[in-house]
């Protein structure tokens, strides 16, 4: 149970990257014994770095971590773990390949004659680990085959068997669906019960209010706050995070649908291991109105949006643009529609990392920013658009010309939205655009596309958060393996629970009710 | 305010890379007057040719700017396609091909002598592109790898090349292998008597000047660089990614075609290569040395002319082997290639430099 007992202090951390951005500064804040948690703080406000110095994965320049009081120094994560410090990361460090018990025990399995592991004890060991944080899951399936939450609760047993006291989850509800979530919550309070510590971050205040103890508010790079939860609101938590007033819910108008201008017909596409990634997926996206694609992660929605972008092409099934075919076009072509795409990976398809933030705030529209000739790039034009975009956007920069790849997640994921959505767009195809991505800038995002919409702009949101899709979208389908589960024409009387449902199959409308969308 | 710090940690950057330069230079120096001292009794003198030989005469000076004349065609050729993350290396094969064909012109047409320069300058150009183009497109048809197809083509070259001169351009009269000679006045006009320097020197600035402007001003040369930093991102923002892949290596062909000529024309009087120049693969050292970026070629290909030149005075002058300046070479180079020699210290500095501006107010 949570005592007063303070087990973990950090004194004026002071961390500077080698590209000379300061990450942290003056940090300080402390966990008491047995306590969740919470941090919050913008994107590139500095909680990553914090953690990952707490976890020995950089190292400070200046400043003290006090762990039960005594100073330590943390040189690597194999020390942090021998202080009992666990960490589960966004992106889970788990071997596909191997069982889920196999995984808790990797690197210190039990063996028999020196060489072998010795399977028995170790599924022993494993089991009695599950019981006794009373985690539900088989030990003996493969973690391939495992559920996105599965997947989680390996790593925090992980952490666990290796005698963490203190375990760091970084944005652990990301990717978990309503009932994974729940779930998680109830294992978060059974840890915290048999007298461990979290430290939870997480960007979605109704989390923090409902299972933190005490929360810490971090603003570009220093702790600016620590209050317990009970004694403040979430638009304190918010206000202080960003420094001024955030409006929570974006405020929109009803849609006034128009005429289809994107329609999908039976696209089906195989993945390079055979399997059916999208099977016979119809859709029809209507201008002035906000389509969402909700679902579990790896359900088909990524392939559906390189297919409509052109990055893909369906083994069958056809795809048209205002009435005109364009399965077969390139990306460059497909674009020609004045259709505009944010990908899901910003740092894959979104931008090109090397190049100056003014360089990567242009690619889809060279021919718009040449001089007389064609030929010859209008700098001055350029420069202006840059200014502009970086000012609407808020992209936190020391200057236009400074590398992308110096910039924080959520910046560059604004850089991406500030190209495609800065142009008189006409289809927006958006694939997680608020992903990872602070409050701050999440509300800025989702405020573009209700605009353009309102502009009678049509707007396709793939999203796995659940409460942007009920905020956000005027209709909702939802995919299962590869197939529309259910198409919702009105999302406002849709709860996030009935939601969860059809995205984990547990409910399947009628074709008639799905087709309702042609 | 922000501004100023961010200024001061590039200042730093700046100065650093100076540092790291500096030293790299001074560490491969060190060690290879070690290896000198082994082998002669003298090794003072023989580091003071190294350094001073091409400062001893005005002749030898211009053979530095002679030999950078190549080594500059070369590293534009293979900063462009480098620019366009294909690492192809088939500009020695074109430089080579280049040389042959131009030199096959101006033994051969008729008509006025700048006229047939001209002429075999853009067919030369025009060849290389062709010979670049062979790794090109078989990565854009079936990702096979530029670099492995490369390598083995400029074999493929010297031996095609050669066979062509054979059958085509060979004196049979000539004491040594080399071609007819060149056609009375097809020759790259001499700029300063006594010694070689050729107006070809004019041709090589006009070319650092262009690959800047093309690739920092155009839109040709901003496909180019968005589709080398990411090719995804390139393809998804609607670049025709393969048409950028094409293009770069046929331009860069082109610039190591119009370099053999130019050596060819400028240089010789007659074709005697039997032998790859080379100046194709000295064009990837003097890419790291320019840290890719096509204005700063010149500088890097007359450091690595100079040092050449300078082994030379030293073998000629203190029986110390030239091939020491290969050994120099090669650890100016893994030094500056080394990311992480010197972190430490260029951390402390940023470090430093950041903290100083956030204690005089200038935070974030």
């Amino acid at each position: 149970m949570m005592s007063n007992k303070v087990i973990l202090e950090v004194e004026n951390i002071l961390k500077v990257y080698p590209n000379g951005i300061v990450a942290n500064k003056n940090v300080n804040f402390e966990v008491h014994e047995g306590e969740i948690h919470a941090l919050i703080g913008e994107n590139g406000a500095g909680k990553s770095t914090l953690m990952k110095i707490l976890f020995g994965i950089e190292t400070p320049e200046e400043g003290r971590i006090i762990l039960n009081g005594e100073e330590v120094k943390i040189e690597n994560s194999k020390k942090a773990i021998s202080l009992g410090i666990g960490m589960v990361h966004q992106h889970f460090m788990l071997v596909e390949s191997l069982t889920i018990a196999e995984n808790i025990v990797l690197g210190n399995e039990p063996k028999k004659l020196i060489f072998f592991t010795d399977k028995a004890r170790m599924l022993k060991s494993t089991k009695e680990c599950l019981k006794r944080y009373n985690f539900n899951i088989d030990v003996n399936d493969k973690i391939e085959d495992a559920s996105v939450g599965v997947k989680q609760k390996t790593e925090i047993l992980k952490s666990l068997v290796r005698g963490a006291k203190i375990l760091i989850l970084d944005e652990p509800t990301a990717v978990l669906t309503p009932q994974e979530t729940k779930e998680l919550f109830t294992e978060l309070n059974t840890l915290k019960k048999q007298g461990h510590t979290i430290i939870f971050i997480s960007h979605k205040l109704n989390e923090i209010m409902e299972i933190c103890d005490r929360v810490t508010i971090m603003r570009n790079g220093t702790t600016v706050d620590t209050t317990f939860v009970k004694d403040t609101s979430k638009q304190e938590i918010s206000n202080k995070m960003v420094g001024r007033d955030i409006v929570l819910q974006v405020d929109k108008k009803p849609a006034k649908r128009g005429k289809v201008c994107l329609e999908a017909e039976n696209l089906v596409y195989v993945n390079g291991i055979g399997k059916k990634a999208l099977d016979k997926v119809s859709l029809k996206l209507r201008k002035g109105e906000i389509l969402s694609v909700a679902g579990v992660e790896g359900n088909g929605q990524a392939e559906l949006a390189a297919i409509l972008t052109g990055m893909i092409k369906p083994v069958s099934g056809s795809l048209k643009i205002n009435g005109i075919k364009i399965e077969s076009l390139k990306p460059a072509e497909i674009r020609k529609n004045k259709l505009v795409y944010i990908p899901e990976d910003r740092m894959v398809n979104g931008c090109a990392a090397k190049l100056s933030i003014t360089d990567n705030l242009f690619t889809n529209k060279i021919d718009y920013f040449l001089k007389k000739g064609n030929i010859f790039l209008d700098k001055k034009k350029i420069n202006k658009q840059s200014e502009f975009l970086v000012e609407d956007f808020h992209i936190l920069c020391g200057s236009i010309n400074h590398q992308v790849q110096m910039l924080s997640g959520g910046n560059i994921q604004k850089v991406v939205a500030a190209r495609e959505l800065s142009e008189d767009a006409e289809i927006i195809i958006a694939e997680q655009p608020t992903r990872g991505i602070d409050a701050g800038a999440s509300e800025l995002i989702r405020r573009k596309m209700v605009e353009f919409r309102d502009r009678g702009a049509a707007v396709l949101l793939v999203s796995a958060d659940l409460n942007e899709v009920l905020e956000l979208s005027d209709s909702t389908i939802v995919m299962h393996n590869g197939k529309v589960n259910a198409y919702f024409r009105e999302t406002g009387n849709l709860t996030v629970e009935e939601l969860g449902y059809y995205m984990l199959g547990v409910k399947k409308q009628t074709e008639t009710e799905v087709n309702a969308i042609l | 305010m922000k501004k100023t710090n961010k200024m001061s940690v590039e200042q730093v950057h700046t100065w650093f890379e100076v540092l790291r330069f500096a030293s790299a230079i001074f560490i491969a120096f060190a060690i290879s007057f070690i290896i000198i001292s082994f082998s002669i009794d003298s090794p003072f003198s023989a580091m003071k040719n190294l350094f001073i030989g091409p400062l001893t005469s005005f002749r030898r000076f211009s053979t530095v700017l002679e030999l950078m004349i190549p080594l500059t065609f070369g590293g534009l050729a293979v900063n462009i396609m480098f620019k366009a993350n294909q690492f192809n290396l088939a500009a020695e094969g074109a430089l080579f091909m280049g040389a042959l064909v131009s030199a096959i012109i101006a033994i051969y047409m008729p008509g006025p002598s700048g006229l047939v320069m001209v002429f075999a300058m853009i067919a030369a150009g025009i060849t290389g592109a062709i010979v670049c183009a062979i790794p090109g497109i078989l990565k854009v048809k079936w990702k096979c790898s530029e670099m492995v197809v490369s390598l083995m083509l400029n074999y493929v070259m010297l031996y095609f090349g050669t066979y062509i001169f054979n059958q085509v351009a060979r004196d049979p009269n000539s004491a040594y292998k080399a071609s007819y000679t060149f056609r009375e006045g097809v020759t790259l006009s001499n700029i300063i008597s006594g010694t070689r320097l050729h107006s070809g020197i004019f041709i090589v600035i006009f070319f650092v000047i262009a690959t800047y402007i093309f690739m920092f001003k155009t839109k040709w040369g901003y496909k180019l660089r968005v589709t080398g930093s990411n090719i995804n991102f390139a393809k998804c923002t609607g670049i025709g990614v393969a048409g950028v892949i094409m293009s770069s290596q046929l331009i860069g062909g082109f610039i190591a075609g119009v370099g053999g000529s130019t050596e060819m024309l400028g240089m010789y009087t007659r074709f005697q290569w039997s032998e790859l120049p080379g100046y194709g693969f000295d064009a990837v050292i003097l890419n790291i040395l320019a840290k890719e970026n096509p204005a700063y070629i010149p500088v890097a290909a007359f450091f690595v002319a100079y040092l050449r030149i300078g082994a030379d005075y030293m073998y000629k002058q203190s029986d110390v082997a030239a091939e020491i300046v290969a050994i120099i070479e090669g650890l100016v180079i893994v030094l500056i290639a080394a990311v992480a020699f010197l972190a430490k210290l260029k951390h402390k500095m940023t470090t430093k430099a950041s903290k100083n501006l956030l204690e005089s107010g200038g935070a974030q």
